[in-house]
């Protein structure tokens, strides 16, 4: 029964995985930058959220809108102010950028909201479920996350393959010059791919927060290195494979936690990376780019 | 004296001498500020600490700079460097007396096993291209400080004694942990000296650069411009690029003995995620393969925070939005048109005393 207990941990935190992931991904694919600043983008979807339901004191899901709001407002904000002057620099100079405004972002909310750890209250209520006789507990908070995570994922797919704004994604993602050359407005897209990677990315936070309560400066640094890594993991820009390696990453790491060592899990997450990528160089399901001379 | 001219008129020349130039006109002035006592306590006690930093940030500038992959793990050979030479300081400290020679010995023991990490995690690593390779060095960087944070070595008059995860021997009478687990090391004397840090990062340079202007340095920056042209005219790629890596390892290594060696107590979440990318910050600013940017940067990057401490709480803050600025800066349009300005004006004098000439 532990084993199944694991099992389902392990695909509640890789859902959450997936979901900073799919933001990731999106981003990569389409501005072809790693953005280190999505793991902060986490944080402060969760202090938003915080300060909705305990300073203003509103209903939680009032909390994650506006969460999801401001997240996606700073998306647009962040990629208009920082990455768009350097969208024709080296890719170098737009990740350190990126990782100045994560250190931007981590030390506005220590000066806002201190270092101290703010213990966060789960948006979802309700008392955990008994299965087999009490023998294996589920939490609302997993089958929330997990349901969620499935249905972003299924919308994300649907959105980038029929949709109008989301063909144009794909189309600036795969070649930007002809895309404008189509008549595609490059900006409005790569804002939009920001602005729908934040909002994601709160509400990943929220969720994150509601599973793991407590909450500081430096809360979304490590899975925002867990979610790149997931990402990388599946596949760079592909948007199942960001799902896939969010899952797997996550069930690794309580499995290795559980019945390996705690204090390795870490470290055996990235051992199973970088085996992956020995074996299949682009990842689970990423497309191989051949090499033109 | 003609040689020396001609060497300084060439480009390599050029970097070299600004460097050393750079390097020991910085250590002169420290020296006699020390020696008046104009230094405050503070950068007194970052003198070892921004040596170690400029042979790192010259180090990872050959992965980066020089051959072109970037790496996000940089941290973690810096650990490897610091802890072995830790435990070599502790295990010959009663055989060397003279402290300059025992800080030698553990530099170059602390090198030579970042170098063996070097090549354990160079031979997969390079397989792999750009951002893929990016986050393996980040992994395998996790993984080293994951590893460090769960090793337990202890010394006693039988030997050394190794475990991981828990402590699973015990030491004789009069044996000591070197290095503890999770609370790492505490309790080494710390016999870095800014003189040792300097002439480390001589050395550093002086092997670098002529690394860089050899047939091999020539080599490794073939690949970097073009993998499929360097390995079509038979120069073998992965042999330059494992050479490259498994250099810059190494000084971080030695840097991490130094590093490691000014300090009391040091544990392995020192090196993590965050120093890698702080070390990259370095090479980016100070610009891709120049060596003497390296130097620049590290330095006033290490020193920038602690200046910034008047300010308080503001100071990273400050620190992000500087960052920030510089990098747009660095790759707007008003910069290029400031540089237009001055090479038109260059070229508009170079013209007129050209006339004047004839």
């Amino acid at each position: 029964m532990s084993f199944l207990s694991h099992l389902i941990n392990g695909v509640s935190l890789g859902s959450i995985y997936a979901i900073i992931a799919l933001g990731y991904t999106m981003v990569y694919g389409i501005a072809k930058m790693l953005n280190f600043a999505h793991g902060d983008v986490i944080m402060v979807g969760g202090y938003m959220s915080f300060c909705a339901t305990v300073y203003l004191g509103w209903p939680p899901l009032a909390g994650v809108a506006l969460a999801v709001i401001v997240c996606t407002a700073l998306g647009i904000v962040i990629e208009r102010l920082a990455y768009k002057p350097l969208r024709m620099a080296p890719s170098l100079a737009v990740l350190i950028t990126a990782i100045g405004v994560s250190y931007f972002l981590q030390n506005a909310a220590l000066l806002i909201w201190g270092s101290s750890p703010k213990s966060f209250t789960s948006v979802v209520g309700g008392s955990p479920i008994a299965l087999f006789g009490g023998q294996l507990t589920i939490s609302p908070v997993t089958i929330v996350t997990v349901v969620t995570c499935v249905i972003i994922m299924v919308a994300l797919t649907l959105f980038t393959s029929k949709s109008k704004a989301g063909t144009a994604m794909r189309a600036v993602s795969e070649d930007k010059g002809a895309a404008q050359l189509m008549g595609i407005n490059v900006n409005t897209t790569i804002s939009l791919t920001f602005a729908i990677g934040s909002g994601l990315a709160a509400i990943a936070g929220v969720l994150l927060c509601s599973a793991y309560p407590t909450l500081m400066p430096t809360t979304g640094a490590m899975p925002g290195i867990k979610a790149f890594t997931a990402a990388v993991f599946g596949g760079i820009g592909s948007i199942p494979g960001a799902f896939v390696g969010g899952v797997l990453l996550g069930v690794i790491e309580i499995f290795a936690g559980a019945y390996i060592s705690t204090q390795l899990s870490n470290a055996i997450v990235f051992a199973v990376l970088i085996v992956v990528l020995l074996v299949k160089p682009d990842g689970l399901l990423g497309k191989r780019v051949s090499e033109k001379v | 004296m003609q040689k020396l001219k001609r060497y300084a008129a060439s480009k390599a020349g050029r970097d070299t001498l600004i460097s050393f130039g750079i390097v020991i006109a910085a250590f002169i002035v420290m020296q006699s500020l020390l020696a008046a006592d104009a230094v405050s306590s503070l950068l007194e006690s970052l003198l070892v600490p921004i040596c170690a930093y400029i042979i790192m940030a010259v180090s990872l500038n050959l992965t980066v700079g020089i051959l072109g992959e970037l790496s996000l793990g940089h941290a973690g050979f810096m650990s490897v460097g610091a802890f072995s030479g830790i435990v070599a300081a502790t295990c010959l400290s009663d055989m060397v007396a003279f402290e300059p020679l025992l800080l030698a010995i553990s530099i170059v023991i602390g090198g030579i096993c970042a170098a063996i990490a070097g090549v354990i995690i160079g031979v997969p690593v390079l397989r792999l291209k750009g951002d893929y390779l990016a986050i393996v060095t980040l992994a395998f960087g996790e993984i080293i400080k994951n590893i460090i944070n769960v090793l337990y070595i202890g010394l006693d008059s039988a030997g050394l004694h190794f475990s991981l995860l828990e402590q699973s021997f015990t030491l004789a009478e009069g044996g000591e942990m070197v290095i503890n687990g999770p609370m790492g090391v505490s309790g080494v004397s710390r016999i870095s000296t800014f003189t040792s840090g300097f002439v480390l990062v001589l050395i550093t340079l002086l092997l670098i650069l002529n690394l860089i202007n050899s047939r091999a340095g020539r080599a490794i920056m073939s690949v970097r411009d073009n993998k499929i042209a360097a390995d079509s005219i038979g120069i073998s790629t992965t042999r330059y690029k494992l050479m490259a890596f498994v250099i810059s390892a190494a000084f971080a290594g030695m840097a991490g003995t130094l590093y490691g060696l000014n300090y009391t107590t040091v544990t392995a979440t020192r090196f993590d995620f965050n120093t890698s990318i702080l070390i990259l910050v370095f090479v980016v600013l100070g610009g891709l393969g120049n060596i003497w940017g390296s130097i620049i940067a590290a330095t006033l990057l290490t020193v920038l925070p602690e200046i910034l401490r008047e300010v308080g709480d503001f100071r990273m803050l400050i620190y992000a939005i500087l960052l920030i600025v510089m990098m747009l800066f660095n790759n707007s349009s008003l910069k290029r048109r400031i540089l237009e300005k001055r090479g038109m004006r260059q070229m508009e004098k170079a013209e007129r005393s050209g006339k004047e000439g004839a």
